[in-house]
């Protein structure tokens, strides 16, 4: 399963790949399959997203690589300020 | 301190109006990521793991209050309420707009400060100590200096494009305050029969290939100082390697090319450079130096204390130290509070310690490497107002130089290089070593943490350092002991295999018992450590 995510380009914010657009909230991201490169790409020099990238998922729907569960959760030091900080960063 | 004359502010204000022009460009689409993103690091810049990161400059940790309450501002209007002291003397925010950073710029500027060179292959903030014109055992104060290193070394034509980054700091004093050895270049301003030179150490650092400087001039006098570092500069840029950025460092330069060689091409160099006028007239000079002259001191201020308040008393034992005036005390805010994150300091904690600065330290405050704040002038008698202040706020913690004043790097919680999360493993030892009594018993104990072998937390340096590696997709930490960045400086050695997160914290407290243990007298951890060596450390971690 893959996931896209990369940055808002004007707020930083991190975002995820809903198949429609892009959402905050990784809950809403689906499966790219085949087709992350060409969505990448269009989506790159539509200015929709910066930075972005291909992640691996696991059957939880979640990245699987810890640097990109902290992405999704936020800090897990300011709980506060992430968008889900209740995603375990352990893998499931 | 320092204030700008009217080419310092047309420099900076030119370079916001450039930068908003750029971001417009990229929001426009004019121009691509991959050729905005060399022209935002210069300012600042960084896109990290949540949001785009704006690494502010204080020039060698020197701010005035009114400085420090625009920080505070930005925290408030742009950021999360929040800002991060670095252990280069720097702010950092996390949680920046690209489309605010001009007008963030802007704010910067008309308090003279930007973000300029805090990234990028150029020379960055000079450091230094942050007792600097405060200290009674300093032999000259070394902030004009290094406010000569930095307009020097602002937009420097020939050093915008280095190997790799390049750090200088600037002491005054035999004690180090400002891990000297561990830069690029470090410099310690001395006397010789009573003229003044420096000391030049070259090619220290941390990262993947720790290193201490090696001295490649025992004394340069004052008035060759520049032309010494343009050639120190010129050498490196002319060999250092360019085709491996993890080889590209000057330390790395030095141990491939012998100290000897590098020196000698050096004195080649800089005879040439000295024929060339770099070095400012003594006018010049002398106009910056005005700007750092000693405040107005009031000589009748008294040297009593009243140490009735307890916990006051155990905060001045801990973090007041020795001023060179008569009455002043040079106060340490350490931003360790028991469980919370290393150098996070609120909006409201940063205009709090701006408006101390104003009313009790001639409007000054200095940003310390260790990641806390001084108030580097204030009337002993003051002192107690200070303090319940401070105390108010959350601020008083008595905690200067002891096992939970640790440096930690942002981390896997913010940094996109890390690979484990540094802050959190800060948290738990603070919290497992909360009672100060114990602390205190326990003595000087310099803790350091860095989430990737960047070593931004200093780790190398750390008495007990911490290093976060990712060990197949897991968070692991290796513990590193008997590292300083002081005058008795030594790269800590590794032990042996990590920990996770709450192995780590178990295994610093077997650390700890140990050197309780078979510490002789008042003999600090570092001392045990360099007296008994690794095997009965080894042997209480491992078992």
């Amino acid at each position: 399963m893959k996931l896209l995510t990369g940055n808002d380009l004007g707020s930083g914010d991190v975002v995820w790949w809903t198949g429609k657009g892009w959402s905050r909230n990784v809950h809403e991201a689906v499966d790219a399959g085949d087709a992350a490169e060409a969505i990448l790409k269009e989506e790159e020099a539509a200015r929709r997203v910066n930075a972005s990238y291909a992640v691996d998922a696991g059957a939880d729907g979640l990245p699987l690589h810890i640097k990109d569960r902290v992405r999704a959760a936020g800090p897990s030091v300011r709980k506060d300020l992430g968008v889900n900080p209740e995603i375990r960063l352990e893998k499931a | 301190m320092y204030q700008y004359d009217k080419y310092d502010q047309a420099i900076v204000d030119a370079r916001v109006e450039e930068f908003r022009d750029q971001v417009r460009r990229r929001m426009a689409g004019e121009i691509t990521e991959d050729q905005f993103k060399p022209l935002r690091l210069m300012n600042g810049l960084y896109l990290q793991l949540h949001a785009y990161m704006l690494r502010v400059a204080i020039p060698y940790g020197t701010l005035s209050g009114k400085q420090m309450k625009m920080l505070g501002h930005i925290a408030r209007k742009y950021d999360r309420d929040y800002g991060h002291f670095t252990t280069r003397q720097n702010l950092q925010y996390n949680w920046i707009k690209l489309e605010d950073t001009p007008d963030i710029l802007a704010d910067l500027a008309s308090v003279e400060m930007h973000a300029i060179q805090t990234s990028g292959n150029c020379i960055r903030n000079i450091s230094s100590d942050q007792y600097a014109g405060a200290a009674a055992d300093e032999v000259t104060d070394p902030r004009p200096w290094a406010e000569l290193l930095r307009q020097w070394s602002t937009f420097h034509p020939e050093f915008s494009y280095l190997p790799r980054k390049f750090k200088i700091a600037v002491i005054a004093s035999a004690e180090d305050r400002a891990a000297m050895r561990l830069h690029d270049i470090g410099i310690e301003l001395v006397k010789k029969d009573g003229v003044l030179g420096a000391r030049i150490f070259v090619g220290g650092g941390m990262g993947r290939t720790p290193m201490i400087a090696p001295e490649i001039n025992p004394f340069v006098p004052a008035e060759d100082l520049l032309s010494y570092l343009e050639a120190c500069l010129r050498v490196y840029n002319r060999y250092g390697r360019r085709d491996n950025a993890y080889k590209a460092r000057i330390k790395i330069l030095i141990h491939e090319h012998g100290a000897d060689n590098y020196r000698a091409d050096v004195a080649k160099e800089f005879a040439h450079v000295k024929t060339l006028g770099l070095d400012p007239p003594l006018a010049e000079f002398d106009r910056i130096t005005a700007f750092f002259a000693a405040p107005a001191f009031d000589a009748t201020a008294a040297d009593d204390l009243d140490l009735s308040d307890p916990d006051f008393a155990v905060w001045v034992d801990q973090n007041v130290k020795p001023h060179k005036a008569k009455g002043y005390a040079i106060v340490n805010i350490a931003v360790k509070p028991t469980g919370g994150i290393p150098g996070d300091a609120t909006s409201d904690q940063i205009d709090l310690m701006a408006d101390l600065a104003t009313a009790y330290s001639f409007d000054e405050l200095r940003v310390t490497h260790a990641q806390n704040i001084v108030l580097p002038h204030v009337k002993k008698a003051d002192l107690y107002a200070v303090w319940q202040k401070l105390n108010d706020a959350g601020l008083a913690n008595a905690n200067l130089d002891l096992i939970s004043d640790i440096i930690a790097c942002p981390g896997l919680d913010y940094c996109s290089l890390a690979n484990a999360r540094s802050i959190p493993v800060a948290q738990k030892i603070s919290e497992r070593f909360a009672d100060l009594e114990r602390q205190r018993d326990i003595g000087e104990l310099k803790l350091k943490i860095s989430g990737c072998i960047n070593a931004c937390g200093h780790h190398h340096a750390g008495h007990i350092g911490i290093l976060g590696v990712d060990k197949k997709g897991v968070e692991n930490y290796q513990i590193t002991l008997g590292g300083s960045g002081a005058e008795d400086v030594s790269i800590g050695k590794i032990m042996g295999p990590g920990f996770d997160e709450n192995g780590a914290v178990d295994a610093i407290e077997r650390i700890v018992e140990k050197y309780r243990e078979v510490r002789e007298g008042d003999e600090r951890f570092l001392d045990t450590y360099r007296r008994v060596g690794n095997d009965v450390f080894k042997e209480a971690i491992y078992g």
